[in-house]
């Protein structure tokens, strides 16, 4: 039987802009001055080029793939294993129990422990994860929302046993609550506590951590739950500005801070149409800092962004066609002008990848970056009738979600409301209803469909004993410390927290005197309470 | 005799409820009941839940791993609470977990990628009446 595909593409982005057969010059806004305008020169307001002049000859993207499971030590090893094949920087997954503020011995965590992530207890647990590895040196991304501030005191306490000053640390701490809210769904505090605590590391961060982003402002896990490019866009605006108009609530100078935030995209397969929403991403935030925020620094209105591949493209049917989707999405992010870069294991439908598929991940990056050539220039696309359309198109769709999400009282508010979580699911839900009627193709799902479905990669397997071992190290160091010294720390971490004084000092305290995870996290949750998500309908 | 109660929870720590959500809404648009409890459940509150609700099928996610110690709990659960219901069980399964999980008494799994119309029918299957008689 034949299978069944469609003889043309679909007439529209997967966004819902339409496409016609051809572009030329008369699509593009107000002529060849006007377009000049608003794209300035790589490195020049509006940045709709790349944040910098010399873009990728001056220095290639960072390839940073996610890593984590186990225990530190299992991290550790992996770590070492992707930088010996030419990684250039790490980035750190943490297990569930880390995220939510658990102990590995907590009931909550035991079925959890080491399986998402890397299970970090304690601030020696992040002495051991990067043992051997100079923090001076590799940059660290955490990808870490509610108890970010935690596991940043856990990080600086492991940087000060390596002898390496706050100043010297480079990387970024994700703490983006409000995309947890939105799809991510590892929340612990209500809201409005877990603004201020993005707020007290941003603050602190700024006085202290000069080349560390204290923040990843992060749409892709909104696309990944299931909106579209624009939405994404849109609703990374949104945050953005809810946490700008936090930070400037408390006083802060927007163009202390504005230079060190990190933003974080989503690249899906819909190639021209990702370009074209990160060339928008960087001159809708050029307009909303310099308009909205005063911004005088070219930096403090400089997007710079990490891209995720999509995890949801992905299929289990037929896995080796996963090596094709994330090598086009990783095309798509150096097309886009990414600042750092991971790619997909073709086995993530099954479960965390395994060391042959993160290692065809780092290879793709590779490739891309030394044999293709597209690393030679900046912004290649640019100046294509089609990709400025659609740059176009995406900047002022995307700022017409921002403006929905301000008239229901911006972010925190709307996602109170459940407003944006609703634009997902039902987003979520058409797209599925559209790949169950073939509207939308799925190569090996819902066209060309193999009959056996392909030989069955070879999967990654979790140590079983992992939680055990943890649960047993993290007692032996409990007993082992100064009790009365860990419970004055944590005493005062009570005072701040309740104070509203910056957490980040007493955080620091708590870790270095030996608290938990779980023990400074539940300081928290008597201090803030505990968040219970509205009805999805 | 009224349409078919399904309850649909996420067990566990993980937040991922993008698929189960999708399958909630196929299920309702299908005539379907749904009780959905949403994230992060305790496994007795869902037993506890599946009984007071009369379920005919109990559904659950699960994309961090951890589906074979939370299906386990939530079996004996279940059976404790004197529900008879079968569960059904999807999520981030690799394919040598699939069997393990019907060992254990699961009725159906579903990993990602499973097409949807299939999910919506077999759990729709599961909750009929002549099905739950045999």
């Amino acid at each position: 039987m034949m299978a069944r595909h469609e003889p043309c593409p679909p007439v529209s982005t997967d966004s819902g802009i339409p496409v016609a057969p051809v572009y030329t010059a008369r699509d593009v806004d107000g002529g060849p001055a006007a377009l000049a305008a608003r794209l300035g020169r790589p490195g020049q307001p509006p940045f709709t080029r790349g944040p910098y002049e010399s873009m990728y000859r001056g220095q290639l993207w960072t390839m940073r793939q996610f890593a984590g499971y186990g225990s530190p030590e299992e991290t550790n090893t992996r770590f070492h294993f992707l930088l010996g094949r030419g990684q250039t920087a790490l980035s750190v997954a943490f297990d569930l129990p880390t995220q939510l503020g658990y102990d590995s011995a907590h009931e909550m965590a035991r079925a959890e422990v080491g399986r998402v992530g890397v299970a970090i207890d304690t601030a020696d647990d992040m002495v051991d994860l990067f043992a051997g590895l100079p923090l001076d040196e590799v940059s660290v991304n955490f990808t870490i929302n509610a108890t970010a501030p935690i596991i940043l005191a856990a990080y600086l306490v492991a940087a000060e046993r390596q002898g390496v000053r706050p100043d010297q640390l480079k990387g970024t701490l994700q703490n983006d609550i409000l995309k947890e809210f939105l799809a991510r769904k590892a929340y612990v505090f209500p809201p409005e506590p877990s603004m201020r605590l993005v707020a007290d590391v941003v603050e602190f961060a700024t006085g202290v951590l000069p080349h560390f982003n204290p923040i990843s402002i992060t749409g892709y896990h909104a696309r990944e739950a299931g909106c579209d490019a624009v939405t994404e866009l849109g609703l990374t605006m949104a945050s953005a500005v809810a946490y700008c108009e936090e930070l400037t609530g408390r006083g802060l100078a927007f163009d202390t801070f504005a230079p060190r935030l990190s933003f974080h995209f989503a690249t899906t397969l819909d190639l021209f149409e990702e370009v074209a929403k990160l060339r928008a991403a960087r001159r809708l935030w050029y307009r909303i800092a310099t308009e909205r925020f005063g911004a005088a620094s070219p930096a403090a209105a400089r997007l710079r962004f990490f891209s995720g591949n999509s995890g949801t493209t992905l299929t289990a049917q037929q896995p080796l066609n996963n090596v094709v989707r994330s090598t086009i999405q990783c095309l798509g992010a150096v097309l886009g002008g990414a600042q750092s870069i991971h790619v997909m294991g073709y086995d993530e439908a099954f479960g965390i990848p395994s060391e042959d598929a993160v290692t065809l991940s780092l290879r793709t990056q590779q490739i891309i970056a030394l044999e293709t050539g597209v690393a030679r220039t900046a912004d290649p696309l640019a100046g294509s009738f089609y990709v400025e359309h659609l740059t176009d198109e995406m900047e002022t769709r995307a700022a017409d979600v921002l403006a929905k999400i301000e008239a229901a009282g911006g972010a925190v508010r709307a996602i109170e409301q459940g407003l944006p979580q609703r634009w997902i699911t039902e987003a979520a839900y058409r797209a599925e209803l559209d790949v169950a009627a073939g509207r939308r193709a799925k190569v090996g799902v819902n066209t060309f469909v193999a009959e056996d479905g392909g030989p069955e990669p070879d999967l990654f397997e979790l140590d079983p004993g992992i939680a055990e071992r943890q649960v047993a190290r993290t007692g032996r160091r409990v007993a082992a410390r100064d009790g009365a010294a860990c419970a004055r720390a944590l005493g005062r971490l009570r005072q701040d927290a309740n104070r509203g004084r910056n957490v980040l000092p007493p955080l620091i305290e708590s870790a270095r005197a030996g608290a938990t995870v779980g023990e400074m996290s539940e300081t928290f949750r008597q201090a803030f309470g505990e968040f219970r998500e509205p009805s999805p309908w | 005799m009224g349409p078919p109660r399904i309850v649909l929870a996420k067990p566990g720590l993980d937040g991922h409820d993008r698929g189960l959500k999708v399958v909630a809404m196929a299920l309702r648009d299908a005539g379907a009941e749904v009780i959905y409890l949403g994230l992060r459940v305790p496994v007795a509150d869902i037993a506890a839940a599946a009984a007071a609700e009369d379920a005919a099928v109990i559904g659950i996610s699960v994309l961090s791993g951890a589906h074979l110690p939370i299906a386990q709990q939530l079996l004996a659960a279940l059976r404790a609470a004197g529900v008879e219901a079968p569960l059904v069980v999807g999520g981030t399964i690799p394919p040598r977990d699939a069997g393990a999980l019907r060992r254990l008494g699961v009725a159906a799994v579903f990993a990602a990628g499973a097409p949807l119309p299939g999910v919506v029918e077999s759990v729709l299957r599961l909750a009929s009446p002549e099905v739950a008689a045999r």
